[in-house]
Formats: C-alpha cells, structure tokens, sequence
C-alpha cells in the first residue's frame, strides 16, 4: 500500500519559531516526514507538541510575523513550496492539498450557506459555478452523507448536527479530489459513537480517490484505528517514527511508552484499581424524579412542544462513593448537574442532601449547601476569571462563607491546597493564563476543595486534557477521595474513563437513565443495547481489523 | 415576525405617547408665550384674549386632555409663529434634515467600513497608523469648531463654498463633511477592531486552506461576521442624525427640523416643538425596528 519510494509530500527539517514578547520560542524543531498517495500517516501527539503547525506550514496558514519559518523545505509533488508565489501558493491550496479542522462549527462561517461555502471551492479554483456548481455541491453532500441534500444545501451551519457539519467539512475538502487531505483532530469534537462515522467517511473516501491522508491526533486509539505509518511528536520535537504496528507494539521512545501506557482503555487487569475504598452506608444525596422540560414554542398559534432534557430519573449516592454518570452530548446528564448545584431549577422532583430536599431551600440553607458541595467544569481556561490571580481564586469562597477560615490563615491555606493538587505556593501569584491546561484544572480542584466540600461534582473536568495528563488527574482525584473521604459526581461522555475510577456507573440518553450498575458488572456485562455500542465505538488497531 | 413587528409597533407607539405627554408639561414650564408675542406694553385684557384665544387661559390639566382629543383627530395644533398647522411645519423641515442625515451616513459608514478592512488585514502599517490618527481626530474633533473653521476658511477667507443656506450642490459640502466626521471616526474604530477577530478567527483558516482569493475573504467572508456591531454603532449615530443635527444646522442655517425645535422652543411654539418631537420619535422608532430586521438579514443565527 505504501509508496516511500515516490512521496507526493516531503517535509525536511523544517523549524518554525514563534516570535512572542522577549525571545523567539521554537514551536516545530527540525520535523521530517512524508506522504505518499493512497497512504495514511498519522501526527500522534498532545497539545503544545507542534503537531498542529508543522502541517500549518504545509497549508501556508502560518501568518509570519509572529511565525517564522526558520529552516526547512516542503517538496510538494517534486515543488518547493516556499518557492511558489503568493498566487500559485493559494491555487494548491483547496484544489491539491485540503485541510479539515477539528471544531466544525467554529471552523466554518456562520453566516452563509453550507452550500454556497462548498460552491466557493469551485468557483475560487476555476472549476465551475453557477448551476454546475450547485449540482456538484449536492452531489458532493449526498456522497458525504447528508439526508437530503436538495434541501439542506441552503441550510446554515447551526442547523447542522456535530458530526453532520464535520461531513460538510469534509465535502468542502474532497471537492476537487485532493492528493492530500489534512485532518487537524477531526473526530476530538464529536460523540464517540459520530467518531467511529466520520473515521469511516475518511478510510472510504481515501480508498475511492487514493488520497494521501495526514491525520493529526492526540487519541491514541484513533491514531491506531487510521494509521499506515506514524509519527510521534513532543516538545516540537519528532521523537519516534515507524510503521503503526511495530510503534505501537514496541514502542522505542520513553515518551511514547508513557503515552501507550496512559490509555484509560486497555485490560483492566493491567490497570491499578483506583476505586474507592471506604463506602459508608449513609446515603449523601437522594434523587428522586427530577425531570427537566424545556419550552420549545408556545403562542397562541403553535401548540406548547417541550423538550425533556432530563426525563424523571432517580438515583442515590452514598457517604464516599464515586458514582459515574455517562452519556453522548444532548443525553442530559450535564443537565442533572446543573440542576443539583441550584445552577438550574427543575420542572420537577426532589433531590434530598443531609435530609433536606435543595429546592426547596431558602437563601440562607442554599449557601450552607453550596458549600458542602463543588463543581469542576470542563474548559479550565473559560472557568476562571483571567484577571484574578491564584490565590483570589482559591481564596473566594472564604470571602462568601465567612466562617470557613479567619483571615490570617488564608494565605497558608492557599499554599496548602496548591501542594496538595500538585502545585507550588509560589504559584499563587500567578494568574490563570501562565499555566498549562491541567494546571488549571488542578487549581479548579483546589478551588473547590477551599470551603471543604463532602461532595464534588466533576462535569467533564478531564475531557479538555491530554491523555497522559488525564490519567494523572484521576489520580489526583482518586488520592483526594481518599484523604478526605469525598464523594464524586463525575460526568462524562468516555466510557472507559471512569472504569477505573467510579464505583458505580450510571448510562443516559435522551434524558433517560438507559442502564445503572457496580462498574465491573457493567463494564464484564453491559445489557443494554447503547451501553455495548459506547462500548464497542472505541476505534480498533487498523492492522487488526484489516487482518480479518 | 407578524407577531414581533406588531409587539414592537405597540411598544413603540406606547413609549411616543409616554414622551409627548412628557414634552407637553416641560414646555409649559418654560412659560407663557404671550409675553413674546405681544408687545411689551400690551394691556392685561389683551394678554388674556392672546390666552384665551390659543387655549392657555385653562387649567393644564384640561389643555393637555384637549391636546390628547385632537391627537385622536390628527390635529396638532396651530403655530403661533406662523399661523398654520404646526404638523405642516415640522413635516416640510423634516426632509431637509433627512436628506442631509442619509447622505452623511450612508457616506461616512462606506467610507469607515473600506478605511477599517483595510487597516485591519494590515495591523501595524502606515496605512493602519494613518487610518487610526485620522479616525481619532475625526471622533473627538468638536463639529461646531470645526463648522466655523470651515466657514472662516473656505467661505469667508478663500470664497469657495457658500456660508450658509440651501440650493446648490456647493451648499450640501460643509455641513456634510461635519456631520460626517464623527461617525467616520467612531466607525473606522469599530470596523478595524471587529475585523481584526474576524480575521483572527477559525472560519477564516478555512477559507484560506480552500484557497480563496485575498480579497474574497476579507470583504466576503470576515467582514459579512463584522457588520452587526457596525450596524448596531451606526444605527446609533444615525438616530442621533435624524433628531436634528442642532447644532450643524444652526451654524450653517440649514432649515432642517433641528433647527426648528431650537428656534420653536425659543419662542414658546408649543404646538410646533411638540408636532417636531412626534415626527423625530416616530423616525427613530421605524429607524430602530429596521436595524433590527437588518440584524436578521445579516445574520442567520438571529430569527425573531
């Protein structure tokens, strides 16, 4: 299958700076790799690693300044790509070499049509508009996958599902049958189960057009289910290149050997059991038919249509249990979430903590409340006010529960807390944006460990991460439960995350509770029908199942 | 749609009648206009036949419930400066004030939305330090200064264009230009700094990996995302266009119906400032559920 011999892409050396306030800091160092037609090879590697721009460069999407193409050629179909003029440059672009992203929505302009944004692929290379172009762009969403195409064509971006969008993306790609198509982490955005789709969309229409296809990824899974050959960076940094198979069996790099082992996924006798330990037989929250509706439209010419987000549901957790509540995105379970924090009120039902039911509490009873438990969001960097330094962060809730912590200790407890997420106390000076992603979340944890929480409400709060960091935050999160006899909520769209980690697991969708059990009883044996297919949608090694 | 033009027309018509309602008594505390109609020497019976006469001789309760009678009727009462219908008067300066409006709008946002693109694809160079110093001037540069600079320099001192006045093209040149600067400087700031998120954003990464044309996807595709705050900032400017550029068309003796509510109020036209206010308001509150409905036509997203 692959072509080594003849590359359509050959990258050398190439090293990119980017120029910032004081010195040039190197985001790609001396990367090497090549693409042959019909074959695949996938970027694998986390954030900050450089993957994203060594193939911005390719595509020209680099803006120079701040870039600065320091070394390096690009030899494309035996051209020098820096040697080409600004016309020529934009002609490949689009018609020879195409990009899909990994946010779709955000990646294509809200305020035209689907169909007009794939015309302009046509019109901009000279082939075919009007009427033509339009025939073509059905064509082309039709092959895609989208029901309807004659109608939808004229739709916006925002009528479009996740995982529908990607597929426009991907027709606005293939429009003019690339050599290369680049996808800069095309599934990260998309429910598990729309992963598996779109991946399959890809290996299709690689096998009809014998495109070369460079996938940039950090989900080692993905990179396993895709790759003919792989390249693993770090740092900017190539570290470990070869064929999928042999890498990811006998992998040479310490680095990539940290990464394989930090999948959440493998055996589960492999992994250590993170489950808590000390379960007390005190119920803690008692949920009783909470249901959530939503008016869709109501007037007096449209009938009343509600939407139940959250669907009369009823589970309990008890005194230092971890419970797991997992489902795809629209499924409601960030809904309870919202409704269990006084985020949100519910349409109906009761949620009992410490004998009183929370929405039925007064202003006064709702503080105290809200102090015994404590969220940590998703995104680490929308979460916290930019402007407020660590220790502010940390340091808030004792302003508004004045009877945590006297003033005087404030600063030693900041310091405290930071040690014991993994932080340094000088850091409590800094603000939010100097620190990594998971450094973030590890002080979003040490927020809500401040008023001494007993039950902590975790909504997708390792998704944003990479890998490797994920499993250290389980482990942080597993150390905390321990220490402090804590219980968790912990919400999330990847299954096998929380094998590990929860006690018990519950399975939603469409605002229902589909399956509820221990999580090894579920993990050994799921009953139901969708908790098998979250279960099976984790991608497979490519060299596995071309085997059979 | 039906539904939300029909909400916001109630809305609107209750929130006129809210301001005449208010217009009628503050005029009224402004004083008796008899003392500026009649002579100086006039006697007592005189003055209250003048009162009698225009109605003003009965408890301001009753004159404002007859005010609201001939409302009902579409009458809106007599000028006392001119002796005719004080509707008439307004609506005949109105259109003077209109046109000027729309021409220096309509110019000043074409201008602002070409000189902003432009110095937002390139942060930084001449053309955008340019484009900056100049905006900022235009925004913070007094107009009435610069009306009698003008009228010094290119009316009095070089004899080029006109004092003041209507009817030719040469007449339309100061007072355009005035009117213009502010909103041009404003603008320019708006649209350079909308551009530059525009520009800055995801979609725009697409449209160059597709391999539009430089020009398609700054004008095509980032500045379309850009217009709704410049819609919104220029909606705002032209509001304040249509009630009357005062001060412009006072200096420049423009008969625009700014002019007339300033010389009404003066002389205790009632009638006169209160026909004005009603038309001005109304403008304003068509001009506002346009700019809505152009929000919806711009953008997609936005349905009501």
């Amino acid at each position: 299958m692959s072509n080594a011999t003849n590359p359509i892409l050959k990258v050398e050396g190439l090293t990119v700076d980017f120029l910032s306030d004081d010195e040039p800091v190197r985001a790609v160092d001396d990367v090497s790799f090549h693409v042959s037609r019909g074959e695949t090879l996938v970027i694998l590697g986390e954030s900050g690693s450089g993957k994203s721009v060594s193939t911005s460069t390719v595509m020209d999407l680099i803006d120079c300044p701040p870039g600065d193409i320091v070394a390096g050629s690009c030899l494309f179909d035996g051209v020098e790509l820096s040697s080409l003029g600004a016309e020529a440059r934009r002609n490949i672009n689009g018609r020879r070499i195409a990009m899909i992203f990994q946010d779709p929505l955000a990646y294509l302009n809200p305020v035209y049509t689907v169909g007009r944004q794939i015309e302009e692929v046509y019109e901009s290379h000279g082939a075919g508009s009007g009427k033509d172009a339009r025939a073509k762009t059905i064509e082309l969403l039709r092959r895609v996958g989208i029901p309807e195409p004659e109608n939808r064509v004229d739709f916006y971006p925002h009528q479009f599902s996740g995982g529908q969008r990607q597929r426009v993306m991907i027709a606005m790609a293939i429009a003019l049958k690339p050599d290369i198509l680049i996808a800069d982490e095309p599934t990260t955005a998309l429910d598990v189960s729309v992963q598996a789709q779109i991946l399959d969309l890809l290996r299709d229409l690689q096998r009809e057009t014998g495109m070369a296809l460079i996938m940039i990824t950090h989900d080692l899974e993905v990179a396993s289910s895709m790759a003919d050959r792989i390249i693993v960076m770090n740092g900017g940094k190539v570290v470990e290149t070869g064929i999928a198979k042999e890498v990811f069996s006998n992998p040479q790099h310490a680095y990539t050997r940290r990464l394989i082992s930090a999948l959440p996924h493998g055996n589960a006798a492999e992994a250590p059991n993170k489950r808590s330990t000390t379960i007390a037989d005190k119920t803690l929250l008692k949920v009783e038919h909470l249901t959530k509706h939503y008016v869709l439209a109501s007037g007096a010419f449209s009938s009343k249509r509600t939407f139940k987000a959250v669907d009369d549901i009823s589970f309990e957790i008890r005194r230092g249990e971890t419970l797991g509540i997992v489902g795809e995105s629209g499924s409601g379970k960030s809904s309870v979430a919202r409704m269990l924090l006084g985020l949100n009120e519910p349409s109906s039902g009761k949620a009992v903590f410490a004998g009183e039911n929370i929405f039925e509490m007064n202003e006064k009873r709702l503080m105290a409340f809200r102090r015994k438990v404590q969220m940590v969001f998703q995104d680490p960097y929308g979460s916290m006010n930019p402007r407020m330094r660590v220790y502010s962060i940390i340091s808030e809730p004792w302003v508004i529960h004045r009877d945590i912590l006297p003033k005087n200790r404030w600063k030693a407890r900041v310091a405290e807390l930071l040690d014991l997420v993994g932080l340094l106390p000088e850091h409590a000076d800094r603000y939010p944006h100097q620190f990594s992603g998971g450094q973030r979340q590890r002080i979003a944890i040490a927020r809500a460990l401040a008023s001494e929480p007993e039950l902590v409400v975790c909504d997708e709060a390792v998704s944003a991460l990479d890998v490797s960091i994920q499993a250290q935050m389980i482990d942080l999160l597993a150390e905390l439960r321990t220490r402090f006899s804590l219980s968790y909520i912990f919400i999330t769209h990847d299954l096998p995350i929380v094998r590990h980690f929860a006690d018990r697991i519950m399975v939603m969708k469409d605002g229902k509770i589909i399956e509820e059990g221990q999580t090894s009883a579920l993990f050994g044996a799921p009953r139901h029908e969708y908790t098998q297919s979250l279960l099976q949608a984790v991608p497979k090694p490519k060299w596995l199942t071309q085997a059979q | 749609m039906i539904t939300y033009l029909g909400r916001r027309a109630f809305h609107s018509i209750l929130s006129v009648i809210g301001l005449l309602t208010l217009v009628f008594f503050l005029t009224r505390l402004t004083g008796d206009p008899s003392a500026l109609y009649l002579p100086l020497d006039s006697t007592a019976e005189a003055r209250a036949a003048f009162a009698r006469l225009n109605g003003l001789d009965q408890p301001i309760y009753w004159q404002f419930l007859e005010y609201l009678r001939d409302l009902l009727q579409l009458d809106f009462g007599e000028s006392l400066r001119q002796n005719r219908s004080a509707m008439q008067v307004a609506l005949e300066a109105f259109p003077e004030t209109l046109k000027l409006a729309a021409v220096a709008i309509t110019l000043s946002t074409a201008l602002a939305i070409l000189v902003g693109s432009l110095a937002a694809a390139r942060p930084g160079s001449m053309f955008d330090r340019i484009a900056s110093l100049i905006s900022l001037a235009g925004a913070s540069a007094p107009d009435f200064w610069v009306a009698i600079v003008g009228i010094l320099v290119f009316a009095v001192g070089l004899g080029l264009l006109p004092t003041s006045g209507t009817g030719t093209w040469a007449h339309w040149i100061m007072p355009t230009f005035v009117l213009m600067l502010r909103p041009f400087g404003l603008l320019v700031q708006v649209v350079r700094g909308t551009m530059l998120s525009a520009l800055a954003s995801p979609y725009i990464k697409t449209a160059r990996a597709k391999g539009l044309p430089r020009q398609k996807i700054i004008f095509g595709h980032a500045l379309r995302n850009s217009l709704l705050p410049v819609v919104t900032v220029a909606g705002d400017l032209a509001t304040s266009l249509v009630n009357g550029a005062v001060v412009v068309e006072s200096i420049f003796g423009w008969p625009g119906i700014g002019k007339l509510m300033i010389d009404s109020i003066i002389q205790r036209d009632f009638a006169v400032v209160q026909s004005t206010i009603l038309v001005t308001a109304t403008a304003i509150f068509i001009l506002n559920i346009a700019i809505d409905l152009l929000y919806a036509v711009l953008d997609p997203r936005i349905r009501y």
